[in-house]
């Protein structure tokens, strides 16, 4: 508990999430406000699937420990689909936007892309799913207390930083895959797009195993991230070019030397 | 409130031009429109009035171009514009939640009420104090109105001393009185040995400086942050002073008071705008929050804005000055038009009345105060900015004033009563099952 759990849990999930804000987002207003739309919209599939959450638990019966599990579940099933509605809902909103503008414009460039708005909104997605989830756990760590003094496990601060971790990461990749495959109308990547998020939300049912869960998702976390920077236009050439420096566009574009 | 001559001179050559093109303009409708032809008038004059720095190029651009490039420009303008808000909108409400959770004076409920919600609410029956709380905000809306119509009585009898006075009271009030009672307050929280001497200094340095900002001259980010701190300042003791219930219900009437002010042809604040655009003179001095970018006079000119855009967003923060004068707070909703009037790089940046910075943060202050759920405070946050958002893109689109405050806060209201009962449950049991969605 305390100061220092507090900072490193926030550190962990948020620090990668608040430096890709700050190195690519921040300095653009048109991406901050699609960052903070889609930040919006997955709060608003948020609220409708606790809506259906909250009616079935009230009609439930309330004593039975499983039957609430169970609800639970149902809960967490309901709201990664409806998540996943709203990111296409989202998707649909904003191709309609960027053609109205285009149509307004007669120029060939859009100011914003479509792939530039796959990030932006994947990444508002998973910042707000990542608040969401962690930062009552992070106000708690603040104060007093003895982390699982009752029998549960004593690694609940950190396990639930490096979950936000990739779950925030997560979205991101699923935004970039899931507007690439819907402008490409490969049904099947959509599909695995959800499948996946369906298999990292299902995952965490064995928690506080924590072995159980936090490596599967790390893995899909992995593969997620390549196939996303695949789907930007990324290629090992690319990326050899770049980590030896001999890639010419982005050292145009910085004006820097060779 | 007086530029200095030499800038004085060209920037009302400009201002001039603005205002000869669209002198008085009599409605709100017709703002955008007449805006434009004077677009077209101040490019062409652009490359003869002197003292101005602006990139050629763009300059030249804009002047050939066809629609396409100006829409691009557009959005890039508004997007700009937009951050430009969204950012010190965020700065208060952050702020005000840090001040609530931090110290807990401004939580604490007192016995003490603000004389205009004079009805107590008894927590014991619900019927009685929803009952009660209407009758607070019939209370507190007739006193706003009548306060509003008194400043356009004053206005339109000339009587500006009484105003300039009154204005001048109020931010005396502000920046001394309220500063002292929070700093006192941060003091005890944090268990602060201070001397009065140091005190006094501090806020005697703080006040002066305050008051010279934003009455007379001072650099921009100096102005924009006391009024930041005078928003938030205001918002608290509102948090602090109003009862439970009667601060929603205030806030929804707020808003609606808000949509009929500005959209009906009758309400005293069009009144008051068209007055003043009659008379060809700027209202009051900045209680309008100004994200001005590059002024030609510099950032010394606070009272710039007294302009044709300036007028509706002054008067609106004059509001909050008139109320604040009483000890209580009745602020008000502002009025606020967006003017993004894309005068290239002299784009006078947009203004928001201080009145829509203090219902915000009313609003995610009161989310922070009740529960201490982080959720719910986040998700007014997003609300009111999802919000402001539209708002702009309403203006973008209809080219008519609007006011700021309607749509942010039915979005804030919704979404603060549906995450605190229907998403909170949720959020709590999947974090301590630990299951992620």
């Amino acid at each position: 508990m305390t100061v220092a759990v507090f900072f490193g849990c926030t550190f962990i999930a948020f620090g990668p999430a608040v430096a890709l804000f700050v190195f690519t987002i921040a300095r653009d207003p048109l991406r901050v406000i699609f960052l903070i739309a889609g930040a919006f919209f997955w709060l608003v599939s948020l609220l409708l699937s606790s809506l259906v959450w909250f009616i079935t638990v009230q009609i439930s019966n309330k004593n039975s420990a499983t039957q609430q599990t169970g609800l639970l579940i149902f809960g967490v099933v309901l709201s990664v689909l409806l998540q996943e509605t709203f990111r296409y809902g989202y998707y649909r909103l904003l191709k309609k936007a960027n053609e109205g503008l285009l149509a307004l414009s007669q120029e060939d460039t859009m100011p914003i892309s479509i792939r530039q708005l796959a990030y932006v909104s994947g990444l508002g997605f998973g910042f707000m799913s990542g608040a969401f989830s962690v930062v009552n756990i992070l106000s708690d760590s603040l104060g007093p207390g003895t982390v699982g003094i009752h029998g549960d496990s004593q690694h609940y601060f950190i396990s639930s930083a490096f979950m936000t971790l990739a779950i925030i990461l997560l979205h991101m990749f699923w935004g970039v895959v899931f507007f690439e495959s819907c402008e490409r109308q490969r049904w099947w990547a959509l599909g695995a797009v959800v499948l996946s998020h369906l298999v990292v939300s299902c995952v965490t049912f064995v928690n506080p195993h924590y072995q159980g869960s936090l490596i599967p998702t790390y893995i899909i976390l992995s593969v997620m991230a390549a196939w996303a920077y695949l789907c930007a236009g990324g290629s090992l050439r690319n990326l050899k070019l770049c980590l030896t420096c001999k890639d010419k566009d982005f050292l145009l574009a910085n004006h820097r030397p060779r | 409130m007086n530029t200095s001559d030499s800038e004085e001179d060209s920037y009302n050559e400009r201002s001039a031009l603005v205002q000869c093109e669209s002198p008085t303009i009599p409605s709100y409708n017709q703002d955008h429109d007449v805006s434009l032809p004077q677009q077209t008038d101040t490019k062409r004059r652009r490359p003869v009035s002197s003292g101005l720095d602006e990139p050629g190029p763009v300059e030249r651009e804009r002047a050939s171009t066809p629609d396409g490039e100006e829409e691009e420009l557009t959005l890039k303008y508004g997007a700009k514009h937009v951050i430009m808000l969204f950012i010190p909108v965020t700065l208060c409400m952050v702020v005000v939640v840090a001040t609530i959770k931090s110290v807990s004076f401004y939580t604490e409920k007192s016995s003490q009420r603000l004389i205009y919600t004079p009805f107590e609410e008894d927590p014991n029956s619900v019927g009685q104090r929803l009952l009660n709380s209407f009758l607070n905000t019939i209370v507190m809306i007739s006193v706003i109105v009548f306060m509003t119509i008194i400043l356009v009585v004053l206005y339109k009898y000339r009587c500006y001393k009484v105003i300039h006075g009154w204005l001048i009271l109020s931010s005396l009030m502000l920046l001394f009185w309220f500063s002292f009672m929070y700093l006192g307050e941060v003091f005890k929280t944090y268990n602060v040995a201070m001397d009065y001497p140091t005190l006094v200094m501090i806020i005697w340095n703080f006040g002066v400086v305050g008051m010279i900002c934003i009455h007379w001259k001072g650099p921009l980010r100096l102005q924009q942050a006391y009024l930041i701190v005078i928003s938030a300042l205001m918002a608290l003791i509102f948090i602090k002073y109003l009862p439970e219930w009667s601060a929603w219900v205030i806030l929804g009437a707020i808003s609606i008071y808000d949509l009929i002010a500005v959209l009906c042809p009758k309400g005293p604040l069009r009144m008051l705008v068209e007055t003043a655009q009659e008379r060809n003179e700027p209202i009051f001095p900045a209680l309008i929050y100004s994200s001005a970018m590059v002024w030609m006079v510099g950032m010394a000119d606070s009272s710039n804005p007294g302009s044709a855009d300036g007028r509706l967003r002054n008067e609106g923060g004059a509001r909050a000055q008139e109320e604040e004068e009483s000890e209580d707070d009745v602020a008000h909703g502002g009025r606020r038009r967006y003017s993004a009037e894309e005068d290239l790089e002299e784009d006078r940046g947009v203004k928001l009345g201080l009145g829509d910075f203090i219902f915000y943060s009313v609003l995610v202050g009161k989310a922070a105060a009740t529960g201490g759920d982080w959720n719910t405070t986040l998700a007014c946050f997003v609300a009111i900015l999802i919000g402001l958002c539209l708002t702009l893109l309403l203006l973008a689109i209809f080219k008519k004033a609007l006011p700021a405050l309607p749509i942010s806060i039915t979005f804030g209201l919704v979404f603060y009563f549906s995450t605190d009962n229907l998403v909170r449950p949720f959020m709590d049991s999947l974090a301590s099952h630990q299951y992620y969605i």
